[in-house]
């Protein structure tokens, strides 16, 4: 096996790997703070805006875990540096 | 396949090239500057009012009512800074439904720059209100042993409002460009609606931390107020 198809098969398991370990923890983040946010929007009606918001801000900050992995797993297929480098040398 | 706008080169002289991110964010630009320029030639005050000036209104006074609740400070200062921060953001994804037209967001290099504005932002807000002195302490606080790591936090916070904001507009792209080729006409119109979504609330996203980041430099002003906070019924503006 050449260091090219090495390459090409390790970024192609890391990267399902990292997305897929990678969005469990912040989908269970983001489930259980909607499910908090819904309970104080249905016990506090009034400061529903101001829950919203702050929900809003909350789950953007937890979601940016998951998009650190998706942006590494697309690193890892689109743009792979080590492929790149391998490609070019020809080795 | 390509992961942004960075890469398509629209033309090219020598060494330099004229990227599509270039293009369209000095399209964005160009269509913000004229637009507030022209709108902003016949305001009236008048009981009749232009629906263009209703807009720039609504505008405006959104923008002021997000930066109260969220700075608990008068917005003055901070409007022109966080609702350019916000419109240019909300501009760029909104235009992702014209053809031939790509998000400058989703280009890392975009993001970074707008990173770096907040971040040179944040102690420039900081100093001009409370002096240098008063500003580095913060860094000191709650003891000086937090120093790195309030150093750290704020370089990472940089890097995490780029990366966010690039990876969820690039994702919205690339899901549609995926999509397109799997499952045409339907599907990635829905993708593409929801794209839409994620990029208004990114904007918001980006704006609101600027705001809360350049409002928390300013925790000890914030203290002495936080007092009378709740006298001061933050539920009537939203």
């Amino acid at each position: 096996m050449d260091s090219l198809t090495l390459i090409g098969m390790v970024s192609v398991v890391t990267a399902g790997l990292t997305i897929s370990i990678g969005c469990i923890g912040p989908a269970l983040a983001e489930g259980r703070a909607v499910a908090q946010a819904l309970m104080a929007i249905a016990q506090q009606p009034d400061e529903a805006a101001t829950l919203t918001r702050t929900l809003f801000v909350g789950l953007a900050m937890i979601e940016s875990t998951a998009i650190y992995c998706f942006v590494v797993s697309m690193i890892l297929i689109f743009a792979n540096p080590f492929w790149d480098h391998v490609a070019a040398t020809g080795g | 396949m390509t992961l942004g706008p960075d890469s398509e080169v629209i033309w090219r002289w020598g060494d330099a090239a004229l990227t599509a991110t270039l293009v369209d964010t000095w399209l964005v630009m160009g269509l913000l500057t004229l637009g507030a320029w022209w709108l902003t030639r016949r305001l009236s005050e008048g009981p009749s009012l232009s629906r263009w000036q209703h807009l720039l209104e609504v505008l405006v006074t959104g923008i002021d009512d997000q930066i109260r609740q969220v700075s608990h400070q008068e917005p003055g200062r901070y409007r022109p800074f966080v609702g350019t921060l916000f419109l240019f953001i909300a501009v760029s994804n909104l235009l992702e439904v014209v053809p031939g037209f790509t998000s400058p967001m989703g280009s890392l290099s975009t993001t970074t720059a707008l990173a770096i504005c907040v971040f040179v932002a944040v102690p420039l807000y900081g100093i001009a209100r409370e002096g240098p002195v008063a500003y580095l302490r913060h860094y000191l606080t709650p003891s000086w042993l937090m120093l790195p790591f309030n150093v750290i936090g704020e370089l990472s916070r940089t890097v995490a409002l780029a990366v966010r904001l690039y990876g969820n507009i690039m994702s919205g792209t690339l899901i549609v460009a995926i999509l397109l080729s799997l499952t045409p006409y339907v599907f990635p119109v829905l993708m593409q609606l929801l794209g839409l979504l994620t990029g208004m609330i990114q904007a918001y996203i980006f704006a609101v931390l600027a705001m809360v980041y350049i409002a928390s430099a300013a925790s000890a002003q914030r203290a002495s107020r936080r007092g009378r906070r709740p006298t001061d019924g933050g539920n009537d503006h939203g």
